[in-house]
């Protein structure tokens, strides 16, 4: 059955990595979820791509299998406090992510 | 964070230790670019002057070395001075005496460009440097590194006060000085900048104990409450970074690939394997802002479902109304934007219950403008006749009067740069100061 993504996830978070960028820390309980999670292909360069309108080569995905979790770096549409931008933290990025179906 | 608060019994708990060094971060980029344009802190005054009042006069007169990084928030000038006006009013309360050093980190407008026209600015990401950019800037800094804190501890400081500083230099400069390795350094340094994040629980505001050996180091929490995991130091490792197995610093990086962490007791943890890898070219980061304009803004709500639905035609008529009423400000000269938080048309076409909150937002390039294209704005939004319209006394609720608030000059991120240097103690400026009995000599 399809889950969300959020639903697996322990933690899932975004945050500014300086201005120019949004990091996304989706953490598991264990190695097995991650496991799910990666062999499932639901998140890849132009998946991301596509949900926050960047280039597919801009996106950066590491799985950081010493705490089962996967980092998920994009730059940012709009620079930290530019006049367009609408979360100066960026921490309340992580929702397009959080709802990606996991088969 | 200095002025986001710590537990006292943490603190007393690592004095018992006589730590060597005792450090505090005081600033960041997160809260955006206005702190850096406008000069202000954001943290409060007197919220950092308790922090400091516990931990500044006990560390003095035990002779402790203590840094403070990033001073007032953003480290330029006028934050630095802020910071030093607080430390003024302790050290004559408590009657101390010590050396302070002072290290400043703005930079010129002339040093940038002359590094600009030599290619040695390059981006970060999607932020262009343009000479005009450049020139506009109205404040730059420098995340100066470890070499400007060594200097003023080699210089004797006891209470050193930086501007901006790579969060990391203010614990990796004391181990590295005391010629441990800076792989191990950096690694500690960057877990520790956030205080107690990896730990369990976690909080950006407690008080940690990082011990540095050959070998490896240790880290554990000084509030008893409080555990370090090896899940939350591996997990504060990635914060805030783009790589997790990478950290950049102006003079190398650390590489993490190969780390090892124990859980060494049940409160600590012990991490080996970081290892620093020098870059020939020696980069600093600088941060820069620009004026934009005065913001000024009105907030209100939309219950009526039939105004929801009509949002788009009343902002474009809204916007028309303006250029037609305000002959003498050319549309070019102001932005007026609506925020919008609740339902959206699609969700009340789709059955959906709900209100909308609206934040109608001018930016113009004096404050009288901003105030009036947003008074003019506000005033034919709330009246505005849209078809098919029942409610025909007013399209918003106002929920304060005023209804407009001035916000003041807008700042946005001008240079967000990496700078090619010679030397990494060239956007430092380190003065020295003395405190007798509490009051500063010289």
């Amino acid at each position: 059955m399809a889950r969300k993504l959020i639903e697996i996830a322990q933690i899932l978070r975004s945050k500014n990595a300086g201005p120019l960028f949004i990091t996304f820390d989706i953490m598991f309980d264990n190695h097995e979820d991650l496991k799910t999670v990666l062999d499932s292909h639901a998140l890849d360069e132009t998946i991301i791509a596509q949900l926050y309108n960047v280039d597919g080569q801009d996106v950066s995905i590491i799985p950081y299998e010493i705490v089962n979790a996967i980092k998920i770096t994009i730059p940012r549409t709009n620079v930290s406090g530019d006049i367009e931008d609408d979360d100066i933290y960026g921490c309340q990025k992580h929702l397009k992510i959080a709802n990606i179906l996991i088969l | 964070m200095l002025g986001y608060g710590y537990s006292e019994e943490a603190l007393n708990n690592a004095f018992l230790q006589n730590p060597d060094v005792i450090g505090v971060d005081a600033g960041s980029t997160d809260p955006g670019p206005h702190y850096l344009g406008s000069g202000h802190s954001f943290t409060d005054s007197e919220a950092v002057k308790r922090d400091l009042t516990l931990s500044l006069p006990v560390a003095v007169r035990k002779k402790i070395p203590f840094i403070i990084g990033s001073a007032g928030g953003s480290g330029a000038k006028p934050h630095v001075t802020w910071l030093c006006k607080i430390i003024d009013q302790i050290a004559l309360e408590n009657m101390l005496n010590f050396k302070i050093a002072i290290i400043y980190a703005d930079v010129s407008t002339e040093y940038v460009l002359d590094k600009y026209s030599q290619g040695k600015i390059l981006p970060m990401g999607r932020l262009e440097a343009t000479q005009e950019s450049i020139q506009n800037s109205n404040r730059i800094v420098a995340q100066n590194s470890i070499e400007p804190v060594i200097e003023a501890l080699d210089g004797g400081a006891d209470v050193v006060v930086c501007g901006r500083l790579c969060d990391t230099a203010i614990y990796a400069a004391p181990a590295i000085r005391a010629g441990y390795d800076p792989g191990l350094a950096f690694h500690m340094a960057k877990i520790m900048e956030c205080g107690s994040m990896c730990c369990d629980p976690a909080s950006a505001s407690d008080v940690m104990m990082g011990e540095i050996e050959d070998q490896y180091f240790t880290l554990t929490p000084m509030n008893p409450i409080r555990r370090c995991t090896i899940p939350r130091v591996a997990a504060h490792t990635m914060y805030e970074q783009a790589n997790p197995y990478l950290i950049y610093e102006p003079n190398g990086m650390i590489d993490l690939e190969n780390c090892h962490y124990d859980q060494i007791s049940p409160r600590s943890v012990c991490v080996q394997g970081s290892v620093f890898k020098p870059t020939p070219q020696k980069t600093i980061k600088l941060e820069g802002t620009q004026l934009a304009g005065y913001r000024t803004i009105a907030i209100a709500g939309i219950n009526d479902h039939n105004t929801i639905l009509h949002l788009d035609e009343i902002l474009t008529g809204v916007k028309q109304f303006l250029s037609e009423n305000l002959n003498d400000i050319p549309s070019s000269d102001y932005i007026i934007k609506l925020r919008s938080f609740g339902v959206t048309a699609n969700d009340i076409s789709c059955g959906c219950e709900g209100n909308l909150g609206i934040v109608l937002e001018s930016i113009g390039k004096t404050e009288e403008m901003s105030a009036t294209v947003c008074a003019l704005a506000r005033s034919s939004m709330l009246h505005y006749d849209y078809q098919g319209r029942k409610s025909t006394s007013g399209n918003l609720a106002f929920p304060f009067s005023p209804s407009d608030f001035k916000l003041g000059p807008v700042f946005v991120f001008s240079l967000y740069h990496l700078c090619e240097v010679d030397n990494l103690m060239e956007c430092a400026n380190i003065v020295y100061g003395e405190y007798k009995n509490g009051k500063k000599t010289n």
